[in-house]
Order: structure tokens, then sequence, then C-alpha cells
């Protein structure tokens, strides 16, 4: 495995594998009183984010904290990028610092390779643009395991707005990678060209929706809802709305995050049972322990992990 | 002020309708008389083609013969092994003045020209403040007439600014001394405005070079809309940008008898309009460059900010289409759209870093690994497309015949280099072909009768 985590890309399955093993064996953790493992005690992990987040920042934050890492939060705003740093300057001050990771997230595509040359520390990628997000892909695939069972030959319907989605990009690579058969669908605005070479399928309609085991819908940009991409929220809505009446009875249902509910989902499929998203959230916080895990303690300690390791060996997660 | 170089001319109808010749200005070197001994003469279009010593008298080219005797004072350069072919003419460079000399001034950047063998360059004027207006353009002269190496003309702006909306004073800047006129770097998006500079051309009498892009089809798109783009999740800028404007001004072109220059020819889909175009007796030439013949978007997947330019690196089909057009003649010239940027400037994520590559000092080395070596271009075709740069804008080809005015380019065909292990003779440092190996390099330059340049490590004897 690679010393950063920068695209899906750079995992392979087996990889992946030890990744969703390691985080199961958090969650044993997480359920304790005390949740903390002292793994990275004395070791400082730099959460860097230049775009707002709640979801990605705060469960980088815990997972950072659970290991026992002392953690520096730094947003773009009221930071020293205010006043107009440049991010090679903003990433040599911190790597001064001495960190063992750094935790990007960027509007821009590419940032976090970019501080992986412009720093010794590991890095992760928590967003660049509309590249990747790969921790997302991740605590997804874990999320869906452990509802799912297995994820070989699960086919998996995206849909929504894909070409401004990073959650897309990397939901592509990882799902088809753990053996799913992907298949986006939205209206032609919203779906890049040349998007097949991915390694997934494009339908413009939700017509064989019913072949799906997974409906995994996008979050609809507020800015993107009226004008050029669609004429109108009401005919989005019209035609790519996950509601009771497109999703069966067997399908289960994902989304990233925040929802705008009554848009790309109606309020019936998201309280439903079939709806995995609370789970997405929680898994996010085990699968980046895992992740920070993985990078900064993975390859000394070995698999075992030995005494500052988390408990024991990693346990197989299982089916809820 | 040397005169600009004369002879060799090119198709008849090719240069703007009063036949104006664009004027170029250098500081220039004394008239050379040095003896090339054992060169190959290489020049295809004069039918030149042997192993001989060839005798530059004055500045001009006095003989081309066997054992021929060194005159009293002249320099003679050992050149067995090396070719002697015409030096070559760029119609599309960025000297970046006035305004941005940190990136490249008119010494560095017709310095950066000499090394690469090129004898005369046409300098873009999208620089601040825009080259609109006749002062502008006269200190401008001014300026080449002190530091340039080579004989270097301007073109002027069609629009006011460059905001396409308002004509320059384009006869009186044509009686300044513009080379030709152009918005460079940006379209004339109106096709209105397109059409009354046409119009107005008649009284001009220079070629309009074209920026081909549909703003509203290139969005904020950062690299070629395709398979590459979909994968890195950057905007993409349609191959359609370019092909449709290239068609809309192929039929203005063609409805006022105007004569337009399509410049950075990059997609499959605007060669094909254009030979159209030519097949129907439409006045236009084109030019494509080496990094848009060479790379394509597969250049981009790394994320190397020297791979972003405008018009983009697009698909390999593209590329074999320019390739093609190149071999047979659709695409006219090779240019190098020479655009300097400071490193802060490409040290930053793709999607901030300005788009722009250098490419002087590689243009012919990079040509000659990427396409003759490996049997996908002529030698002999490669020379001509890259002298012929200048005849748009009624600047003659360089040619080695007897009496020319003297400019050669000396070079050595099997001499392997990495780029930029030396420096840049630029200001800067973007080079699309940055760190690559390639073959051949040129030893020495003359211009206008004077050396212009010539590789320090290149031993040169006086008799």
């Amino acid at each position: 495995m690679s010393r950063h985590l920068l695209s899906i890309d750079d995992l392979s399955r087996d990889d992946i594998e030890r990744i969703l093993r390691r985080a199961g064996s958090f969650a044993e953790v997480s359920g304790r009183e005390i949740k903390k493992v002292p793994t990275l005690r004395g070791r400082t992990v730099i959460n860097l984010f230049y775009e707002a987040s709640t979801r990605t920042s705060s469960s980088f934050e815990l997972a950072a904290k659970r290991l026992s890492a002392d953690l520096v939060s730094v947003k773009a705003q009221g930071s020293s990028v205010d006043k107009g740093e440049s991010l090679k300057d903003t990433v040599q001050t911190l790597s001064a610092y001495d960190p063992a990771a750094i935790v990007i997230r960027s509007p821009q595509v590419g940032a976090a390779a970019l501080v992986a040359r412009w720093s010794p520390a590991c890095v992760i990628n928590a967003g660049d643009g509309k590249r990747e997000h790969p921790t997302q892909a991740l605590l997804d695939l874990y999320a869906l395991r452990r509802r799912a069972g297995a994820l070989e030959g699960l086919k998996i319907w995206i849909v929504g707005d894909v070409l401004h989605s990073r959650v897309a990009r990397s939901g592509i690579l990882a799902f088809s990678r753990m053996g799913c058969e992907v298949t986006v669908c939205g209206p032609p605005t919203l779906i890049p060209r040349g998007i097949e070479t991915l390694g997934c399928r494009v339908r413009h309609t939700l017509d064989e929706l019913g072949g799906a085991d997974v409906v995994y819908a996008l979050r609809m940009q507020h800015e993107r809802m009226e004008g050029t991409y669609v004429p109108s929220l009401r005919e989005y809505a019209a035609r790519y709305q996950i509601d009771g009446r497109r999703l069966g009875p067997n399908q289960l249902l994902m989304h990233p995050g925040p929802v705008n509910r009554g848009v790309e989902l109606s309020a019936e499929v998201i309280d439903s049972p079939q709806a995995l998203i609370t789970e997405q959230v929680e898994s996010g916080v085990v699968v980046r322990m895992a992740v920070l895990y993985e990078l900064l303690a993975g390859g000394r300690a070995g698999p075992q992990a030995g005494a500052s390791g988390p408990v024991g060996a990693a346990t197989e997660a299982q089916p809820a | 002020m040397r005169p600009a170089p004369r002879n060799g001319g090119g198709p008849a109808g090719t240069g703007p309708r009063a036949g104006g010749r664009a004027p170029l200005d250098h500081a220039g070197g004394p008239p050379a008389t040095l003896l090339l001994r054992g060169a190959r003469a290489f020049d295809p279009r004069a039918g030149i083609d042997e192993t001989a010593d060839l005798l530059v008298r004055d500045g001009r080219v006095a003989e081309l013969g066997h054992s021929l005797g060194a005159p009293e004072g002249a320099e003679v350069v050992e050149a067995e092994g090396l070719h002697a072919v015409p030096a070559f003419v760029d119609p599309h460079v960025h000297l970046r003045t006035p305004g941005r000399e940190d990136e490249e001034d008119i010494d560095s950047g017709t310095r950066a020209a000499a090394a690469g063998g090129f004898c005369a360059i046409l300098a873009q004027p999208n620089t601040h403040p825009v080259v609109d207006a006749a002062p502008v353009l006269q200190s401008l002269r001014e300026r080449a007439r002190a530091e340039a190496r080579v004989p270097t003309g301007f073109l002027a702006a069609i629009t006011v600014g460059q905001r396409g909306e308002q004509l320059t004073e384009m006869a009186e800047l044509a009686d300044a001394g513009a080379a030709g006129f152009t918005d460079d770097g940006l379209p004339v998006r109106s096709a209105g405005v397109m059409r009354q500079a046409l119009q107005y051309q008649r009284l001009a009498a220079r070629t309009l070079a074209l920026h081909e892009e549909d703003p509203s089809l290139s969005g904020s798109g950062v690299m070629h809309e395709g398979d590459m783009s979909a994968l890195l999740g950057l905007a993409g800028i349609p191959s359609a940008s370019e092909s449709a404007m290239v068609a809309r001004d192929c039929a203005l072109a063609a409805y006022e008898d105007g004569r337009i220059h399509v410049q950075h020819v990059s997609a499959r889909e605007s060669i094909e309009v254009i030979e159209r175009a030519k097949a129907v007796g439409v006045r236009v030439t084109c030019e494509a460059t080496p990094h848009h013949l060479l790379l394509s978007e597969e250049a981009v997947r790394m994320l190397d900010t020297n791979a972003k330019m405008n018009p983009p690196l697009r698909a390999e089909a593209d590329r074999q289409a320019l390739i093609e057009g190149l071999r047979a003649g659709t695409v006219d010239c090779v240019a190098t759209d020479h655009a300097p940027h400071a490193r802060e400037e490409k040290e930053q994520p793709f999607e901030a870093a300005p788009m722009g590559v250098t490419g002087l000092e590689t243009a012919f080395a990079a040509l000659h690994t990427g396409l003759v070596l490996p049997g996908l271009l002529e030698l002999g075709t490669l020379i001509e497309r890259m002298t012929a740069g200048g005849e748009p804008f009624g600047v003659p080809a360089p040619t080695l015949a007897g009496g020319s005015p003297a400019n050669v380019c000396l070079v050595d065909l099997e001499a392997d280099w990495h780029v930029g292990e030396a420096g840049y003779e630029s200001r800067s440092a973007n080079c699309a072909f940055d760190g690559r190996r390639l073959t051949g390099r040129v030893r020495m330059t003359i211009a206008a009768g004077a050396v212009a340049y010539r590789e320090r490590s290149f031993a040169l004897g006086a008799v």
C-alpha cells in the first residue's frame, strides 16, 4: 500500500479488504465505554480544510483523537490562507511541525497529490475538487458490506449529479474494484463525457432501476438545481427522485449526505429501513481510524498491531 | 534595423490582399562571413541536398560548393556530421513585454528563439497594456531594434483591449508596422465584430490570426473534454469549442474574401473544416504546435501544470489528425505558442495554474524526436513546415539559395540531450518537454546574416 491515500486507485482489493477488516475491529472499540486506543500517542495529525465540511472533518477529528494522536485543525477561513498564502507555503509551514499525517480537503483537483509532493507527512485526500473522495468510498463499502454481507456481484446504481461529484468518481472505482457492477444515471447534462472509462455503464432514465441491488443517490447541489444543467427542480425531481414508488422492497438506499429532502430523495425512503444513510455516517469514524492506522502504524506494527494496536486480531465485519 | 529575410516566397495568394510584407526589427550583429565546412546542406524547398561547404559572405549565402577556400577573416566552422538547414520562423510567440518582463522580455525571448534555430518570430499582442494602439507598437519596435537577437515582428490586437467590441485603428497600426492582427488568448466572440474586422482588413491589408474558441462551450474548462477529464474530475473544453468557431470564421472569410490564419489548431474536426475550406478557395492557413503534435490528454494524468495550455492537449485521434495534416499540408506551418509563466504561478493546483507552455528552445528537437525519427514525417517536410510560419504574414520562408540573406540553422541530428538540464535561455522554465530526452540539437543559428546563437560547448575556429 502506498504511504498516501490520494485516490481509490492507490488501493488494491487486498488493501481495501484490510482497511475494512481493521475498521471492523475499531467498531468494537467504539462500542466500549472508553473509546480510545493509544496507537498514535505522541504523533500529530493535521486537518487542513479549504472547504466547508461537517461530516468529513469531524469524523477525521474523532478518528485521530480515538487513536490518541495530537490533532491540529486548520480551516482556510481565518488562517494565513485568507491572507493569500499559497498552498505550497502553507503546507511547508505546517510540515515544520513534523506531522505524521496531513488530511486535506480542497476545491482543487490534485491538491492532495501536491501536498504529498511538498511534505514528508503521509497525506490523506479528504476530497480534491470534483476528482475524488476516497475515504467516503471506503466508508460506503464498509457500511454496505455490514448490511449486505458481501459486495461481490452487487448491482449498484449511482443516481444524480455525477458531473460535479467526487463521491461518484471514487465510488465507481471502489465499488467496481470490489466486484460490484456500477451504473450511473442522471440527466445527460450532469453525466460527464467519457465516464464509462472508469468502469461503469451510463443510463439517462430510471427505467431499469428495478435491476439494482443498491441505489446510491447523490446530493443535488443547490446552485445547480435550476438553470442550465436542469430546466427546473420540478422536472429533475419528477424524473430522478428516488421515492417509495421507485425504490423496490429489496433494494438498499445510500446517500453521502447532506440530503435535500424532496429533491433527490423523498422523505419516506430516507426514513425507511432500507436506507443506510445513518450507518454511512457512523462508519465514517471507524473507517477513518482504520485509514490512519494503516498509513501510520500498519507497516510498523504489523497486522496483529502488538500492544499498541487496537484489540487483538482484526475481526471480520459481520452482516448486521 | 536590418532587412527582413527575403526570398523564397510562398504560394501565390497566401499573403494579405495588398501584399504588405510584415516589417521585422532586431538589433542584429555584424554581417557574418563564415564557412560551414562539410555540412549536409539541406533545403527541400530550394531542392538543395548535398554535403558541401557553405560560404556566407557579408551576411548572404554566397556559395555552396566543394573544397571552398575561406575568405580573409572568415570564421571556419567544422560542420562535418551536421545539417545546415534554413533557419525556422515562428509566427506565434509571447514575449510578455510590456508588462510581464519577469516572465520574458525581448532579449530573453529572442535568445530562446535563436537557441531553437529560429531566425524570425512574430510576437502576440496580449500584453499589459495590449498592443492596440500605434504608440505601444512603436515603442515595442524600438526596443526590438535595441534588444532583439533575431528579427521580430509584432502583431496588434483586432479589438481594443482584446475586449471583442470595438476594432482597433487597424489601418494606422498597419502603417506603424503591425505584422498582422490577432486577439490571441481570446476569441473574437461576436460574429458581427469578426465580420467587420474582415471587411476592414481591405484597408489594413494584414492577415487576421485567430484564436478559435467559443467561450460558452469552453466554460470553466481546464483540459480537453474526454476520457481523461472524466477520470480526473476536471471541467473539459470540448473539441467543438474550437471547430465550431473555425467553421464560423471560414464562412465569414469566404463571404468577405478575407485572409485568415487559424492559430494553434488542436482538434481533428478543425482540420477537417480547414481542409474543406481550402478546397473551395477560402484564403485560410493554419498552424500547429509541437505540444499538440506530440502530446495528448494522457500527459495531463499526473496533473503536471506544464501540460496545461489553451487549446488543451486533446485525444490521440486528434494528435494523429494533426500529424496527417502537417504531412499533407493542411497544416501550413509549425508555431510554438511559446508562453512563459512565472514559477509560482505554475506551482499551483492544476485548475489554478495559468495556461501556456514554453517551446522555442525545444520545437525542432521535439518534433525531430517524436515525428521524424519514428518515421511519421520526412525531415524535409518538417523543415518546410518550420520555415513557413511567416508566409501567412508576408514574411518569406528562409532559404539556402545563393544570394539570399543568410538564415541558417546548424543542427546535429544525433545529439541527445535532456530538456532543461542546462537551464533555459528563456526566463521561464514551464516547458512542455521539460526533463524529456530529445535527439537533435541546434548548434548555431544565423539570423538575417548575423550569428544569433552558438551553443556554448560548440567549438569554433577562426582561420
